[in-house]
């Protein structure tokens, strides 16, 4: 009994907070919109008995998953975001290993230093530092006004509201995300191993390319996906940052929500969201099986 | 020890007796410093071909870091390094005749063991066809063959240790570099393991130096062994030299056991001195001594406890025999070791092969022995 109590309690968090909410949103998606409080129809009657069960069942449907597939705006938005989401990781990794690289080498003491000053911006509100790009990236913002002032432009560059400041501003966010776990595998590796492959005959670039890179494989696959999962349904970034260029699926589906207050085409966009991300999720969660499973 | 160490064309292999060898390695005057730390200091040492070079000392003696000067991972302060005759100063790990077997053993776990020894060649510009070939061989020699696709992980210890050796070994180096090879290794696999190093080392004849703290390693392997201490070489010599005649009293209580006893010495003829060391007791008689005392000044002299006998009267023949009383009697089964404490306190191990059964062992606890030795037994060290 007292086994099955323990085991009950985590699974009834999860359930309280994961999938009873995502149970709402689904019935969401299948109702149809309407106007009243809330904004969609049919809700259940609980005092109509197993009659008003039935008929709360049979007004259910998939019409919102259908319009979804006539208005092009919606698959455009997902192949965006996809596109997006593929670009700004694959930058990501590129800026975050020589970091990770360069914290895994420094001298043991200086590595906490290194790794505060990573966690570090977690402690200003995220939206402060969005907008404070905005301040950066604007016509007349500090970048610009740099940029001039040292002679290297005339005109002040476009880049707010263009999908640039949106890669800017996803990459600056979600480093961390990337650096941490890069980091955790390539402090892990035997300095030995690289003084192994220089007396073998590499030169230091080829050891770093034949044995640093690949026993780093765990930790890039992991950031990359920290990274792309969240970003594939970011919302505040291309909104501050992007404009109306930047289409986002995130912000289209903001829009359905408060702009437009269909709420069940909203649920629609999240559960059809939620579906494609399960397949990086899954392969997410097997690479760190796989790797627990050479460790251990 | 002669016959497992590698023979040249005729006559025994000790080239470092020769005046017109050329040593394959040469330390002069290499001094290594890490801040204010004296890792190695003045160093000159001189390593032949084909040798099995043993360094050997305590941890922080500075043998790993001659090693790693060899390899091109530390370069010295002052002083050159040359392989081959040529200096090595300018030259990186990668680009030297030499290969090193780590400690830890380093292997790719990434890679399979077939990978992990081809990986050096694919690195060299052997052609593809003759790397498998070479491959191959390696694997037999290690007999390894059954396991060429495992991953490091997948196999034991034991195997570890002879993937890591393939694989330094697979370029063919002039010059082998073994750190502590065997020192994650238990007893009996190492003592097996030291055969083998000792059987692929004459089969490829490639000069070996090995680091090891592990006397009895570096005494069943080398052909000649390096005593450091403190960044500097107490002795080299072979390892019967380095047992029989220690020059130092750390050398000689380094390795194995030894009896020192401290007292005067006086000329009584040619390589002969008398050691006193006890008043109103006869003085140690010493032959065959090769270092040079002057009258009166201090002396250690040495002695092994298996060069001693121990007997209940006076034996006739031994020139030396010094009376005490048994304290202690340590039983090995095929030794015993006896302490014997001499009149004034000085204490005396004594090592003795049990020839018959310990029912009919003649002495005991607190009996009075005479314990004696030859003339030629023991050494007068000075220092």
């Amino acid at each position: 009994m007292k086994r099955i109590a323990l085991i009950l309690l985590p699974y009834s968090w999860l359930v309280a907070l994961f999938l009873v909410p995502f149970l709402i949103v689904i019935k969401i998606s299948l109702s149809d919109i309407a106007l009243a409080i809330p904004p969609y129809t049919p809700n259940l009657d609980l005092s109509a008995g197993w009659q008003g069960f039935k008929d709360f069942i049979s007004q259910l449907d998939f019409d919102n998953f259908v319009f979804l597939t006539t208005d092009d705006l919606y698959w455009k938005a997902y192949l965006s975001s996809l596109r997006i989401a593929v670009v700004s990781t694959l930058i990501t990794l590129l800026v975050a290993y020589p970091i990770a690289y360069g914290m895994a080498r420094a001298p043991e003491e200086w590595r906490p230093t290194l790794m505060m000053l990573v966690i570090l911006p977690f402690w200003s509100s995220f939206l402060i530092r969005v907008y404070s790009w905005k301040a950066i990236l604007a016509n007349e913002g500090l970048l610009n006004q740099l940029l001039i002032a040292i002679g290297v432009i005339d005109e002040p560059l476009l880049i707010l509201n263009t999908p640039t400041a949106v890669y800017i501003g996803i990459v600056y966010t979600y480093l961390p995300f990337m650096v941490l776990p890069l980091y955790s595998t390539l402090e892990k590796l035997d300095a030995s191993l690289l003084e192994a492959a220089e007396d073998l005959g590499c030169t230091r670039f080829q050891a770093f390319w034949l044995v640093t890179f690949p026993l780093s494989r765990n930790g890039i696959i992991a950031g990359c996906f920290l990274v792309f999962i969240p970003v594939m349904g970011e919302f505040v970034i291309p909104a501050l940052l992007g404009g109306s260029q930047t289409l986002m699926i995130g912000k289209v589906l903001w829009e359905e929500f408060f702009s437009n207050r269909d709420w069940p085409v909203a649920s629609a966009v999240a559960v059809i969201l939620l579906a494609l991300l399960v397949i990086p999720i899954v392969l997410f969660q097997r690479n760190e099986e796989k790797q627990r499973e050479a460790e251990g | 020890m002669a016959d497992t160490t590698p023979m040249p064309h005729e006559g025994i292999f000790a080239p470092w007796d020769d005046p017109d060898a050329v040593p394959l390695i040469r330390f002069r005057n290499v001094t290594k410093r890490f801040g204010d730390f004296t890792a190695i200091d003045d160093l000159t040492l001189d390593i032949y071909e084909r040798e099995f070079f043993a360094l050997l000392g305590p941890s922080g003696c500075g043998k790993t870091t001659m090693m790693r000067m060899l390899a091109g991972f530390e370069t010295p302060t002052e002083g050159v390094i040359e392989i081959g005759g040529r200096d090595m100063a300018r030259v990186p790990p990668n680009q030297r005749p030499v290969n090193m077997m780590f400690q830890s053993y380093a292997l790719f776990p990434h890679l399979s063991v077939y990978d992990n020894i081809a990986f050096g060649l694919k690195r060299s510009d052997m052609p593809k066809d003759q790397i498998a070939d070479r491959v191959a061989e390696m694997l037999r020699l290690t007999r390894l063959e059954k396991f060429a696709k495992r991953k490091p992980h997948m196999i034991s210890g034991g195997q570890r240790q002879r993937v890591a050796l393939a694989r330094s070994l697979a370029k063919a180096p002039k010059l082998l570099l073994l750190d502590e090879p065997l020192g994650a290794l238990d007893k009996k696999l190492r003592e097996e393991t030291q055969f083998e190093l000792m059987d692929i080392q004459e089969k490829t004849g490639t000069t070996f130096v090995i680091v090891t703290h592990d006397q009895e390693e570096a005494m069943t392997v080398a052909t000649r062994v390096a005593v450091m201490d403190a960044g500097r070489i107490e002795q080299v010599d072979t390892p019967p030299a380095i047992y029989e005649g220690p020059k130092t009293v750390y050398v000689a209580d380094f390795i194995g056991d030894v009896n020192l006893i401290e007292g005067t010495a006086t000329k009584t003829g040619e390589h002969a001195y008398d050691v006193a060391y006890a008043a109103g007791r006869d003085p140690i008689k010493v032959s065959e001594c090769m270092a040079e005392v002057a009258d009166g000044s201090a002396v250690t002299f040495a002695i092994r406890p298996e060069k001693l006998l121990v007997t209940r009267e006076r034996p006739e023949d031994r020139p030396n025999a010094l009376e005490g009383t048994i304290i202690d009697i340590g039983y090995l089964g095929n030794l015993s070791t006896y302490h014997v404490e001499l009149p004034g306190g000085q204490m005396v191990k004594a090592t003795m092969t049990n020839a018959s059964r310990i029912s009919r062992r003649d002495f005991t606890w607190e009996d009075k022995v005479w314990v004696s030795f030859r003339a030629s037994a023991g050494v007068v060290l000075t220092e």
